[in-house]
């Protein structure tokens, strides 16, 4: 998209702008920008002891997620289980994309690295080592 | 959301009821674990350095050596004399500081999750393929389709890089110090590549989507392979993640060439939009 649209545009509307998207009423293609690079100043706590813990000196491959939506829910994209995890509904999300793509970061590591993550029960019956 | 009518989900086993692709369930809670690695990561600590001299060691073993080295709380692993051994470093899913003090053959650091990643001479073909997080610093050149297929972390080549440099690019960054060769970002589907000299024939060939930034010259672009603006936001993230390997562009980064995908290709809007994560 390269930033022709605005970055929120996807908090601010429904995402049905073209002909086509408003001849079927739904939005086409991904509903966030994946080309949008993270603002730095807005890392949370939980995400920059992620970043120390790993011994890296940025985000990483966090950088290419965001928060998007399943079903007109706010969901984060899962790429272990190739699904979308939603945004439990009493998390209240902030009213831009920056923001609310650090919260689907931290987010999705509390997923990940939980030993209720669908790849723990996957390892446990198929890890070779 | 599709469900499952047979038992708990969450065991294992043979099912019979089929899913048609919709999200697969919904697990997440706000009070979940606070780990930062996975659970079954070995615990290492980077100030607890060890080394293997693999002068006279199977690719296997030396594979093998470093988990058991893992496995007893090492984080700092050194490498000495791989010797261009193929598929060396691979499948690593944790965090750990990795150092090849030579080159590597065929396939290197393939499957990467996490570790941090120097080799000080050379890689051949496929270095880093499929990688998913983490860093891999190459010192020297890089054979072809560097970074195949990579979904994320940074992949990082400070001299020149062979033909299909992140043919099917999923995620992450790829940096090239140098040249790299002709249908660079074939098929790439999101992710930034960073190409400080000059890129070779058909840049971008069939991109899907994702940002190629160049610094030297273009041989031509490939097909649906667009150049577009270049913002604020792309030369902050750009001087940042240089800096974080030391790198420079001799033009400037606001003198890059940005390259994106013209979308005029991709058929997308065919796809029912279940059917679309599939393809993310």
């Amino acid at each position: 998209m390269g930033y022709d649209k605005d970055i929120d545009h996807f908090v601010k509307g429904d995402g049905i702008d073209s002909e086509r998207e408003q001849s079927i009423g739904q939005h086409i293609g991904y509903r966030y920008d994946v080309n949008l690079v993270p603002d730095y100043t807005r890392l949370t706590t939980f995400l920059k002891d992620y970043i120390s813990k790993m011994g890296w000196q940025d985000l990483n491959w966090l950088e290419d997620v965001h928060m998007g939506y399943e079903e007109n829910r706010p969901a984060v994209f899962d790429r272990n289980i190739n699904g979308w995890v939603t945004v439990p509904p009493d998390i209240d999300l902030p009213d831009n994309q920056q923001d609310r793509d650090m919260i689907a970061r931290e987010l999705l590591i509390k997923f990940q690295m939980s030993d209720r993550h669908p790849l723990a029960d996957l390892r446990k019956a198929y890890a070779k080592f | 959301m599709a469900k499952l009518e047979q038992g708990d989900p969450t065991e294992m086993g043979m099912r019979t009821e089929q899913l048609t692709g919709r999200t697969q369930q919904v697990f997440f809670s706000a009070e979940e674990s606070g780990n930062l690695t996975y659970p079954w990561a070995p615990e290492v600590d980077f100030e607890k350095c060890s080394e293997i001299d693999a002068e006279n060691l199977s690719a296997s073993d030396i594979n093998k050596q470093i988990r058991s080295l893992m496995s007893e709380g090492y984080g700092t692993i050194t490498v000495l004399n791989p010797g261009a051994k193929h598929s060396l470093g691979v499948g690593i899913l944790s965090r750990l500081n990795l150092r090849f003090e030579g080159s590597l053959g065929y396939f290197g650091c393939g499957l990467l999750d996490g570790p941090n990643v120097v080799i000080t001479g050379r890689v051949g073909w496929s270095c880093a393929e499929n990688m998913m997080a983490g860093t891999l610093l190459v010192e020297k050149n890089a054979g072809s389709t560097f970074g195949a297929a990579i979904r994320g972390g940074d992949l990082v080549c400070r001299g020149d890089v062979g033909s299909r440099t992140g043919i099917d690019q999923k995620g992450g960054t790829i940096i090239v110090g140098g040249k790299t060769g002709a249908f660079s970002g074939f098929m790439m589907q999101r992710g930034r590549m960073v190409i400080l000299g000059d890129a070779g024939k058909n840049l971008g060939d069939s991109m899907y989507d994702g940002t190629i930034y160049v610094g030297g010259a273009i041989a031509d672009l490939g097909v649906d392979a667009v150049e577009a603006d270049m913002t604020e936001l792309d030369c902050e993230w750009l001087q940042r993640k240089l800096a974080l390997y030391g790198m420079e562009t001799s033009n400037g980064i606001e003198n890059m060439t940005k390259i994106v995908a013209g979308k005029q290709l991709w058929n997308y809007d065919n796809l029912e939009p279940s059917e679309k994560k599939l393809v993310l």
